[in-house]
């Protein structure tokens, strides 16, 4: 007979067994028997205590992103639960593979209203990809590899596991579960020829074709397929603010950003092209604007994984299902080499124009005060354009991925669909222990910043390499952008009071500099690169500052603002 | 003033029709039988503010399979892309969407009537004949009238019985349905499944091997 275990030392098997090496979370009650397990195997698991289980989820967020692995978080019932909603909210909008680990109360107790319980599979059901109640001790193996295979195949997202108490303490046997097949789920569509031929056989015609890069480019590993694509082609590409690191920023055939602060060229073009080609990108409405007036002049091809993705917002013309580094390299096949050199130069009037209207007023200000772009055009460079990006969510995240440049694949953490501000700081904890060989470059601001501000704790019991530079404007500043633009000035609290971060930062043992003025900003940078460990670099920026273009919400892609 | 830079000759639009008119579609679902799927399907109808008209939930002729019969007014857009999104659900093995001229439907009601005005009026008997429905009880204070038949059917009856002024209470089912093509679906999707797993699982073996 095979040794009896309990649930919860099945769990510490099933996850090194995934191959798990990392964990993100925060104990209580109801998870008490799993932590109690965890104590023999932190050697193999590492446990991270993080200070607020948002923390946990963004951190596993962050970790998945610039590793390509699943993020694993472990909390209590009740609140603990339900504190990593937003982030598994986060993880489904923006396809991260993630699995959340929740203690839950006994079976005997569950809809009684016990101290701690919540229906979390109930209320995670509309907002994660899986979301399973394990309740009984033999079930944790099969529920633990079902978790993993469904988080990270086809398109990845986050998976819940409510795990009842009783399952955690009972005996059971255990065999490790090798999982790849439900026969329910089909994770990457086939690959259908006809419409592989299609879409070349439009690309082929094409006398102005445009590609939109998407983040599947990167889920996928398919940015060497997508550089061939559109080079073999010669097609201009333009990246959402999830895809920018999916093809280098000094790309000749990179036309910069989508959407409503994107670059000129690749928006207005959107609406001239005649094959418009959209890579693992779901034509959100930050990219597209207004629907009604969105590329109509274009034939349509979208390459996704997912087939509910095709046609929900924009028509489709040929829809090419499958893994994108599949389907790329069938379609570059069987594409014409070809240049557009006309097309391709159309771009150009563009970028003068944005050029001289915004990114040299943004670069260089006339006045003394810094700006944002500067800042963020300053450390990128001193990383030499290596390091990962994370941001939060605004202005801080606008400037950023307008400003720093990616040279390497898996270097763009941001959260894009949900927007969820306080995600930067934990999401760059997380791509630390991701990606411990890179520099992981974190832009926040001051509002964002103080959201998740508890995980400075992490940061110091870690020693987490973080570079933390905050944009500092005493505003909320988007929304006081906003407020300027379309509410006449009125600024309804976005005017913030702000602590002195230098002694926050002083207080967790964080090396600190706060910076004013352009000439102590290089030795800045440069002080917080040297440091070894992390760094809270402070720059106080232009208060009234201003996120350009912009297509104003509900105009045209075609539509940009170049001033306020 | 703000600089708009806009680009008028690009707009050439052409609209695409979708099909507006909104209809009554029937939506079938195959799913495995895990607690708290139900809830995953009609929560797709709530997202968009989708009424749901009938549903009725059962076991299939498939071990461990349940199947969703679903009515909902709507456009063949919208039900396009909720039919979709239902299929995406992990354990959802299937959903399509029918119109009425693609599927045999059904539903069964019953009508609670008055015993005195059933033998009091021969109307009564009239109309239960012509809706071909049977009376399965009678006693002396109430008879209960059974209804096979399309919801068309069902609600005429109804309204005729109403019209005599004999109806206690009237309870309809949701609608139960079946395609009229020859092939069922379900059978050859799992078939076809798992054909293509055993070939990839020998294509791995024999690649291990080599």
């Amino acid at each position: 007979m095979k040794d009896m275990i309990t649930g919860a030392e099945a769990l510490m098997r099933s996850l090194e067994h995934q191959g798990v090496k990392t964990i993100f979370g925060y104990p209580g009650g109801s998870i008490m028997p799993v932590f109690d397990a965890l104590y023999d195997h932190r050697k193999t698991l590492n446990h991270i205590l993080v200070r607020h289980e948002q923390g946990a989820t963004h951190a596993a967020q962050g970790f998945a992103r610039v590793s390509g692995e699943v993020g694993v978080c472990l909390v209590t019932s009740g609140p603990g639960a339900t504190n990593t909603i937003t982030g598994i909210a986060d993880a489904m909008i923006d396809s991260t593979p993630m699995v959340v680990i929740a203690g839950q109360v006994g079976t005997g107790f569950l809809g009684t209203d016990a101290f701690q319980e919540v229906d979390l599979v109930g209320i995670t059901q509309p907002i994660s990809k899986w979301s399973y109640q394990i309740r009984n001790a033999e079930d944790v193996a099969w529920a633990v590899a079902r978790a993993f295979y469904i988080a990270k195949s086809g398109r990845p997202g986050p998976v819940v596991l409510d795990f009842a108490k009783n399952a955690q303490v009972d005996k059971t046997e255990y065999t490790p579960v090798k999982l790849d097949y439900i026969r329910s789920y089909q994770p990457i569509p086939e690959m259908d020829m006809q419409a592989v031929g299609q879409a070349a056989e439009l690309i082929n015609n094409a006398q102005r074709p445009l590609v939109l890069v998407g983040q599947g480019v990167e889920l996928g590993g398919a940015q060497q397929e997508l550089r061939a694509f559109i080079e073999k082609a010669g097609m201009p590409a333009g990246c959402t603010l999830l895809g920018l690191s999916a093809l280098p920023t000094e790309h000749p055939l990179n036309k910069g950003m989508l959407g409503m602060h994107g670059n000129l060229g690749p928006n207005i073009n959107t609406n001239k092209c005649d094959v418009l080609i959209a890579v693992g990108m779901r034509f959100d409405d930050r990219v597209t604007g207004k629907l009604d007036t969105y590329a109509r002049q274009a034939k349509i091809i979208h390459f996704d994984i997912d087939p509910a993705e095709i046609d929900k917002n924009v028509k489709t013309d040929v829809a090419v299902l499958g893994n994108c580094k599949e389907t790329l390299a069938a379609v570059t096949e069987l594409l014409k080499p070809a240049t557009h050199q006309e097309w391709l130069d159309s771009f150009r009037t563009y970028e003068e124009v944005e050029n001289e209207k915004v990114i040299r007023p943004e670069l260089h200000p006339a006045g003394k005060s810094l700006s944002m772009g500067e800042v963020v055009r300053a450390v990128s460079e001193a990383t030499n354009n290596e390091a990962i990006l994370v941001t939060d969510v605004g202005q801080n995240q606008m400037m950023s991925a307008r400003y720093f440049k990616f040279s390497k694949e898996r270097s763009i953490v941001t959260s894009g669909g949900l927007g969820t501000m306080g995600f930067g700081l934990p999401a760059a904890v997380g791509a630390t222990f991701g990606r411990p060989d890179r520099t992981v470059c974190v832009f926040m601001g001051d509002g964002g910043l103080q959201m998740n501000i508890q995980e400075l704790g992490t940061v110091m019991e870690q020693k987490a390499p973080v570079k933390i530079i905050l944009l500092n404007n005493n505003f909320l500043g988007n929304v006081r952008q906003w407020q300027a633009m379309f509410f006449n000035r009125r600024y309804s609290f976005t005017p913030m009071v702000n602590p002195d971060y230098m002694k926050i930062a002083s207080a967790y043992d964080i090396p600190s500099r706060r910076v004013t003025s352009r000439e102590e900003l290089k030795g800045a940078i440069e002080e917080m690169l040297a440091t070894d460990g992390p760094f809270l670099l402070e720059a106080c920026v232009i208060e009234e500052g201003n996120v350009l273009p912009m297509t104003p919400p509900g105009g045209s892609v075609n539509q940009m603002l170049l001033e306020c | 003033m703000p600089l708009l830079l806009f680009d008028s000759t690009c707009l050439n639009l052409h609209f695409f029709s979708f099909d507006m008119d909104k209809k009554l579609y029937t939506i079938i679902v195959h799913s495995e039988n895990f607690a708290g799927l139900l809830n995953q399907v009609t929560a797709v109808f709530t997202r968009r503010q989708i009424n749901i008209e009938s549903l009725n939930v059962s076991a299939s002729s498939i071990k461990g399979v349940h199947k969703y019969t679903i009515t909902a007014w709507t456009d063949r857009n919208t039900i396009e892309k909720v039919t979709t999104q239902i299929s995406k659900k992990i354990d959802v093995l299937q959903a399509h969407y029918f119109t009425d001229d693609e599927i045999y439907q059904h539903e069964i009601a019953l009508y609670k009537i008055t015993t005195p005005t059933l033998e009091e009026k021969p109307e009564v008997s009239k109309v239960i004949r012509k809706y071909s429905a049977r009376i399965v009880e009678v006693n002396a204070v109430f008879s209960i009238v059974e209804k096979n038949g399309m919801s068309e059917e069902i609600t005429n009856l109804y309204e005729e019985l109403r019209a005599l002024d004999c109806v206690l209470q009237f309870v309809r089912s949701g609608r139960v349905a079946i395609t009229t093509s020859c092939i069922e679906r379900v059978n050859e999707y799992l078939a076809d499944r798992e054909a293509k797993y055993n070939r990839k699982r020998e294509k791995e073996q024999d690649n291990g091997q080599e």
